[in-house]
């Protein structure tokens, strides 16, 4: 038996590299031996991918992209298809969950200065996985076709109204029609089935080959290819990733598939974070929700853009200022001067205006859950900020410390007092 | 040790930080629905009084009669006690009112209900239902502490009897009285509108707490392979480091 399988594996590999591609991405691939907690959201990001793919596809097999059936078969498989709850339940908890673990792995490059050179390709291509994941989630989340599908689409789509001169032209390009409507929902469908997918698969693609090209980043942000020993060429600190990592990425699985399921059998709407309440209602185009807000994921970007005030009339600065608060993670590599990547070895400034972003994350991110007046206004007689509503003012003030992370990064880096770099991986 | 622990309180945030915060509660202050979900009869009395006083108006078309097996009920349990409308026991619970007419009727189609207790939740539902009082300047009479210039009309006010609202102009606070009793006792009628709301949010997600059952052996199997992952890296890692 053994010996037709070596022949079968040599007649295959005569013809594709298998054998070849095993070795370079899995059992010859050094990865650096002292990876942390950290680490293990990039393969669970793959792991949440493949299970949307899959999930989706049996979706797609009972929903209807019509806007007078979308609600219905939605509720169709919630009831009606064998499973078919647990299987939705696993999508939409899945979109939550791969915004959770994909913020996790970006705060990874955050920590050990993942983007830095040679690495800055495989940030681009993960910015862009990151941008087409916002898209996806975006078109995927009309197709319930319940209230807040239906008008959060209506506020996204009209915030392109808001560019001037064409605004108006690509928001009724986009839409199809001139509200939301039956031909929205169908390439809002087309679009998150077939072509975002395609485009995500071919980013991680090139997000792995680019990584496997360079190799890892490590917690001590130390070139683990420099120190290579002498005879075979392997580097000093670096072990192979099967078995080491992968044994290790299944205990990752392991705990992350009994968060998924506590959440998918005990608390599928996550207290109305993961499944809206007003998603039950089905689309009215005549019934404006009270209050409109977008998903958690979506919701930091969302406190920037409410918090920019128009000016001269047009929403237009705002628009700008959230497309740039998810665009300026692309210029990273550029933005950091120090001379070190890794947290460990940088100085108490870089610390603190890390904290100081994470903070702001977090409560951009809860802001925009909520109403503009959820804190009450200022009274009239405050100076400067009287009778304006107070959760505004804050978000402005948190939006700003936001932005100054970037804009003042190539400045703190640069004088930040660093720590001496260890030659190898510390432990 | 420093870095760790930057890091580590990152991580605390992050877990702490994000569970606490909770949606701000605005509108009418809402009374906690008595509700159990795995009290067959309350569900099954639920049923019958929906089936009795909301399925002629409202519909529930993604909810089929032999759903109801799952309260305990048999096939002609349902058929001989439950069915109206409808001759096959498969059959969705839909109504034959048009959506037109009902909106000539009463100014909005009633919605519906299948789903209605996820949109609206168990504690509105049941303040809701016992929220109705005497107002002449509406339409049909009746108006709603929870659900202002509601349109629809309190169907079971011969049940409840009739509420008027009092409102103390001191305290700026309103409460409902009783102005003539119906055929129920206020406290019959309480239980009444829990076994509603009850059977209301078991149709909104029927497989919910059968489904907690399976998640239970879910969780037990995954906790099993954690165990067995955990040792499998241990056993792999043990010649690193």
């Amino acid at each position: 038996m053994q010996k037709y399988l070596t022949c079968l594996l040599g007649w295959v590999d005569e013809r594709f590299p298998l054998t070849s591609n095993i070795k370079t991405h899995l059992t010859e691939y050094y990865a650096p031996k002292n990876f942390n907690f950290w680490y293990f959201f990039g393969s669970l990001a793959l792991m949440v991918l493949v299970m949307q793919i899959l999930t989706g596809i049996f979706l797609t097999m009972n929903y209807k992209p019509d806007a007078d059936l979308a609600f219905a078969s939605v509720e169709y498989i919630m009831r009606d298809v064998s499973w078919g709850r647990l299987i939705r339940y696993m999508h939409s908890t899945g979109a939550s969950m791969f915004f959770v673990v994909v913020y996790m792995h970006m705060f990874r490059g955050l920590l050990y200065g993942s983007y830095r050179t040679p690495r800055e390709l495989i940030w681009l291509f993960g910015v862009g996985i990151f941008l087409a994941l916002m898209g996806e989630a975006f078109f995927g989340y009309l197709l319930p076709w319940g209230q807040m599908s239906y008008w959060g689409a209506q506020v996204i789509i009209n915030l392109f109204t808001s560019i001037p001169f064409v605004g108006p032209d690509i928001s009724l390009w986009l839409r199809g029609d001139y509200t939301v409507s039956d031909a929205t929902l169908n390439r809002f469908f087309a679009f998150h089935v077939i072509a975002l997918p395609l485009v995500l698969l071919g980013l991680v693609a090139a997000h792995i080959i680019a990584l496997h090209e360079v190799g890892s980043n490590n917690p001590d942000g130390i070139e683990i290819k420099e120190k290579k020993d002498k005879k075979t060429g392997i580097p000093l600190d670096g072990i192979p990733f099967h078995p080491y990592y992968t044994v290790k990425d299944l205990v990752g699985v392991s705990v992350f598939l009994i968060v998924f399921s506590a959440i998918i059998f005990f608390a599928p709407e996550m207290g109305g974070y993961f499944l809206e309440a007003n998603n039950f209602i089905p689309a009215d185009p005549f019934k404006t929700p009270p209050h409109i807000a977008p998903v958690w994921y979506f919701t930091p970007y969302y406190s920037i853009l409410r918090a920019v005030p128009p000016m001269m009339n047009s929403q237009f600065p705002g628009v700008v200022a959230m497309g740039l608060s998810v665009v300026l993670f692309a210029f990273l590599p550029w933005l950091d001067r120090s001379p070190v990547k890794s947290i460990r070895y940088r100085g108490s400034l870089y610390k603190r205006f890390l904290a100081a972003f994470v903070v702001s994350f977090i409560v951009l991110g809860y802001l925009g859950t909520e109403p503009s007046n959820v804190w009450g206004q200022f009274g009239s007689g405050v100076p400067i900020v009287g009778g304006l509503d107070r959760a505004t003012v804050v978000a402005r003030i948190f939006g700003l410390i936001y932005f100054a992370f970037f804009i003042l990064m190539p400045w703190y880096t640069k004088i930040d007092k660093t720590k001496p770099v260890p030659e190898r991986l510390t432990a | 040790m420093r870095k760790m622990m930057f890091s580590r309180f990152l991580l605390v945030f992050f877990f702490i930080a994000m569970p606490l915060l909770t949606f701000a509660s605005e509108g009418p202050v809402l009374d906690h629905a008595p509700i159990d979900p795995n009290n067959k009869e309350s569900l099954q009395r639920g049923a019958k009084y929906f089936v009795n006083y909301c399925l002629n108006c409202h519909s529930a078309a993604y909810m089929r009669y032999n759903r109801l097996t799952d309260i305990g009920l048999t096939e002609s349990q349902i058929k001989d006690n439950l069915m109206f409308a409808s001759e096959k026991v498969g059959d969705l619970m839909t109504v034959t009112m048009p959506k037109k007419d009902a909106k000539a009727w009463f100014g909005a189609a009633p919605p519906d209900l299948s789903v209605e207790a996820r949109a609206r939740g168990a504690d509105w539902l049941y303040s809701y239902l016992r929220g109705f009082y005497r107002d002449d300047s509406r339409p049909t009479g009746w108006n709603n502490t929870v659900y202002d210039k509601v349109a629809m009309p309190h169907i079971l006010w011969q049940l409840q009897g009739q509420q008027v609202l009092k409102v103390d102009e001191k305290t700026d606070s309103h409460t409902l009285v009783l102005d003539k009793p119906g055929s129920l006792s206020p406290a019959e009628y309480d239980q009444m509108v829990a076994d509603l709301v009850n059977y209301l949010v078991f149709m909104a997600e029927p497989f919910k707490e059968r489904d907690k059952t399976l998640g239970l052996f879910v969780l037990l199997f995954l906790s099993g392979m954690f165990v067995l992952t955990y040792y499998l890296k241990k056993e792999f890692w043990k010649d690193i480091h």
